[in-house]
C-alpha cells in the first residue's frame, strides 16, 4: 500500500507514457493494414487516409473504445490473490504495456505481421502467471478472446464473399451495370453507416452518459445512414461515363463509382480499429489509474474516465501521423490489383466485424480481419492472384508473440518490482 | 528501415493482364505472316529473311512473358481460375507463335516456288488464319472483365459468343486448306515431289495457326464451365 501512496504520481506519469508508447506504436503499425485496400484501390490518396484515419480513429477511441478497454482492463487478470499487495498488479500493468509496445516495434521493424492485440494480451498473461500465479489469469476470458481471433477473421471473409456476391448480382451481372451502380450504391453507403451508428449507439455510449433504447438506437442508426447516404448519393452522381476507359476495360466506370463509396467505409475501417485497438494501449493505463486513484482498492467500480481514450486516441493519431504514412507509402504504390469495388467489399466486411467485436469486447486484430476481408473477395473469385503464404505468417507471428511477449512482460515486471521495492 | 503491410503481401500480381499482353504479342507474331507470303510470292528472298527475324523475335518475346508470368505463379496463390487451367491457357497461346516460327523457319530453309495458281487462294487462307488469331485476342482480351464478373453472367455470354465465332472462322481455313491443297496437286506432276511434299505440310502448318488460335478460345470457354 505504502509504494502506491508514496509512488502515485510517478507511476500514474509512467503509465501515460508507456500508454503513450503504445498507443503510438499501434497508430504506426496498424494504419496501413486498416487503411491499406482504401488506398490500394485508389480510392483514396495516401493523404486523404491519414486525416481520414487521423480523425475516425480518434473519434472510435472516444466514441466507442470503452468496452474492449474494459476487458484488457479488467477481464484477463484476477487480482484477488494479490489483495495486499496492489503495487503488483501496477507494475504488471505497467511491465506489459511496455512489453507489447517493444515487442511490437522489434517485430513490425522486421516486417512480421504481428497483432498489437495478441502483444498486449500475451503480455498480460506471461505477467499474471509469473507475478501472481496460474490461476490468476481468467482462462475462461482467454479462451473466449482467442477463440475471437480465429472467428473474427473468418467472419470478415464470410461477410465478404457475401458483399461481393451481393455487388455481383446487383450490379455487375446486369444489362447496365453503371446504372445498377448508381442506383445500389447509396443503398450500400446506407448500409455501412446504418451498421457502424447502431453497434456504436446500441448501449454503447454510457460513458458519454447518454443511453438509448433498443428502438431509440434504430432510428437514430437509421437516420444516421440515411443522412451518409444522401451524402453519397451526391458523391456518387457527380461520376460520369468515361468511354475512353470503357474501351479498354469495359468496367472502368462502373469501379469509379465505387470510389466515393469507398471513403465511408475507409472512415468506417478507421473508427473500427480506433475502437477496438486503443484498448490495447489504454486499458493497462486505465487498471494503473483507477488502482492509484482507489488508493489501491482491487474492486474498481469506477468508470473509465474520457481523458484516458482521448489519450489513446490522441496516441495513435501521433503513432499514423509520424511514422504510419511511410508505411502506407509501400502499399500505395504496390497494389493495383484491388480494384474498387474489390477494396469496397473487403473494407466494408472488415469495418463490421471489428466493430462487432470492439462492441462485445473483444479485443481481436484488425490486421488479420483485414487481411480476411481481401481472402473473402478472393474466394468468391473476386481478384486477380492472392498470395496465401501470408496466411503462414500470421499463424507464425501468432504463435510466436504469445510467449514473447508475456516472458518479456515477466522480465519487465520483475525489473520494476527490484527498482520500487 | 520501412515495415511491410501484410495487405500488401497478400495481393500478388495478377496474372491476367500478362496472360493478354502474350496474347498480343502471339498475334502480333501471326500478323507477319501475309508479309511472308506475299514476298514468298514474290520470290523476294531478302523480305522472307527480314518477316522471319520479326517472327522469331516476337516468337522470343511471346516466351519471355511466359516465363516472365510462370515465375510469378507460386502454387500459394488463389485465383479466380484454376491455376493449371491458366498454365495451360498460357501454353496454348504459345503454340500459336511457335507454328509462325516453323513456318517461317521452313520458307527461309528451303526455296518455295509458287504456281500463280495458288497465290491467292494461299494469302487468302493466311488471311483467314490470322483473322482466326485476331478473334482469340479479342476473347482473351475479355479475360479482366471476365475476373470482375467472378466468370459468370452476361460476360461469360459475351465470350461465348466470341468463341463460336472463331470456331466459325476456324472452319472456314479448313475449307480454304482443302481447296488450296486440290490446287496443289493439280500442279503435281509440273512441281518436283519433295516440293509438293513440303507445301501439303506447309498448307497443314499455315491451317495449324488457325486450329491453335481456336483451341486458345476453347480452353478459355472451359474454364467459365467450371
Amino acid at each position: 500500500m505504502e509504494i502506491i501512496s508514496q509512488h502515485g504520481t510517478v507511476l500514474i506519469v509512467i503509465a501515460v507514457l508507456f500508454g503513450l508508447y503504445m498507443t503510438w506504436g499501434i497508430g504506426a503499425n496498424d494504419v496501413a493494414n486498416v487503411m491499406g485496400t482504401s488506398v490500394g484501390s485508389g480510392a483514396i490518396t495516401i493523404k486523404t487516409a491519414i486525416i481520414i484515419a487521423a480523425i475516425f480513429e480518434f473519434g472510435g477511441a472516444a466514441l466507442a473504445g470503452g468496452h474492449v478497454t474494459k476487458t484488457i482492463r479488467k477481464g484477463i487478470i484476477d487480482p484477488s490473490g494479490i489483495a495486499d499487495n496492489p503495487e503488483i498488479l501496477v507494475f504488471g500493468m505497467l511491465a506489459a504495456l511496455l512489453a507489447a509496445a517493444i515487442w511490437l516495434m522489434v517485430a513490425s521493424n522486421r516486417g512480421w505481421p504481428v497483432s498489437t492485440t495478441h502483444s498486449i494480451v500475451g503480455a498480460l498473461v506471461g505477467f499474471a502467471m509469473a507475478g501472481i500465479g496460474f490461476d490468476a489469469v481468467k482462462w475462461g476470458k482467454i479462451g473466449q478472446i482467442a477463440a475471437s481471433w480465429v472467428v473474427s477473421p473468418v467472419l470478415g471473409g464470410v461477410i465478404a464473399v457475401i458483399l461481393m456476391l451481393s455487388i455481383r448480382h446487383l450490379i455487375l451481372n446486369t444489362d447496365n451495370p453503371f446504372k445498377s451502380a448508381k442506383r445500389w450504391g447509396p443503398v450500400y453507403v446506407f448500409l455501412v453507416g446504418f451498421i457502424m451508428a447502431l453497434v456504436t449507439i446500441f448501449k454503447g455510449l454510457k460513458h458519454l452518459n447518454l443511453e438509448f433504447s433498443g428502438p431509440m438506437s434504430f432510428l437514430l442508426a437509421a437516420i444516421f445512414g440515411v443522412i451518409i447516404a444522401a451524402i453519397g448519393w451526391v458523391m456518387i452522381n457527380k461520376v460520369q461515363v468515361n468511354e475512353d476507359a470503357d474501351k479498354e476495360f469495359h468496367f472502368a466506370s462502373v469501379e469509379k463509382v465505387f470510389t466515393p463509396m469507398m471513403i465511408f467505409t475507409a472512415c468506417s475501417m478507421a473508427f473500427a480499429h480506433g475502437a477496438n485497438d486503443v484498448a490495447n494501449g489504454v486499458g493497462p493505463l486505465a487498471a494503473v489509474y483507477g488502482l492509484i486513484q482507489s488508493g489501491g482498492e482491487l474492486a474498481q467500480k469506477s468508470e473509465m474516465p474520457l481523458w484516458i481514450l482521448v489519450l489513446g486516441g490522441g496516441g495513435i493519431v501521433l503513432g499514423l501521423v509520424t511514422y504510419g504514412y511511410k508505411v502506407m507509402q509501400t502499399i500505395g504504390t504496390k497494389i493495383t490489383e484491388l480494384t474498387p469495388s474489390r477494396g469496397f467489399c473487403a473494407t466494408m466486411a472488415a469495418a463490421i466485424t471489428v466493430v462487432l467485436a470492439s462492441r462485445l469486447g473483444l479485443p481481436v486484430s484488425t490486421t488479420h480481419i483485414a487481411v480476411g476481408g481481401v481472402i473473402g473477395v478472393g474466394l468468391a473469385r473476386g481478384i486477380g492472384a492472392i498470395d496465401l503464404r501470408v496466411i503462414g505468417g500470421i499463424i507464425v507471428s501468432w504463435v510466436v508473440t504469445l510467449p514473447v511477449g508475456g516472458i518479456l512482460a515477466a522480465l519487465i515486471f520483475f525489473t520494476l518490482k527490484g527498482i520500487f521495492t | 528501415m520501412v515495415m511491410k503491410s501484410p495487405i500488401s503481401s497478400l495481393l500478388g500480381k495478377s496474372p491476367f493482364k500478362p496472360m493478354q499482353k502474350h496474347m498480343q504479342v502471339v498475334t502480333d507474331c501471326a500478323h507477319l505472316l501475309p508479309g511472308l507470303f506475299e514476298a514468298l510470292c514474290e520470290k523476294n528472298f531478302a523480305r522472307i529473311n527480314t518477316v522471319k527475324d520479326e517472327i522469331f523475335a516476337k516468337e522470343h518475346e511471346a516466351d519471355e512473358i511466359k516465363f516472365d508470368l510462370q515465375i510469378h505463379l507460386p502454387k500459394s496463390l488463389l485465383m479466380p481460375v484454376a491455376r493449371g487451367d491458366l498454365i495451360k491457357l498460357l501454353s496454348q497461346q504459345d503454340l500459336i507463335a511457335g507454328v509462325c516460327q516453323d513456318i517461317a523457319g521452313l520458307l527461309v530453309q528451303r526455296e518455295m516456288p509458287v504456281p500463280d495458281s495458288m497465290k491467292d487462294p494461299l494469302l487468302t487462307l493466311v488471311g483467314q488464319c490470322v483473322e482466326a488469331c485476331d478473334k482469340g485476342l479479342e476473347i482473351i482480351n475479355h479475360l479482366d472483365e471476365l475476373v470482375e464478373t467472378g466468370f459468370r453472367g452476361r460476360e461469360t455470354e459475351r465470350v461465348e459468343k466470341l468463341v463460336s465465332e472463331l470456331n466459325e472462322i476456324e472452319s472456314k481455313t479448313d475449307i480454304l486448306a482443302i481447296d488450296l491443297a486440290k490446287i496443289l496437286f493439280e500442279h503435281e506432276d509440273e512441281m518436283k515431289p519433295v516440293t509438293v511434299m513440303f507445301w501439303y505440310q506447309l498448307i497443314q502448318w499455315i491451317g495449324r495457326v488457325a486450329d491453335e488460335a481456336e483451341r486458345v478460345g476453347n480452353r478459355l470457354h472451359l474454364m467459365m464451365a467450371r
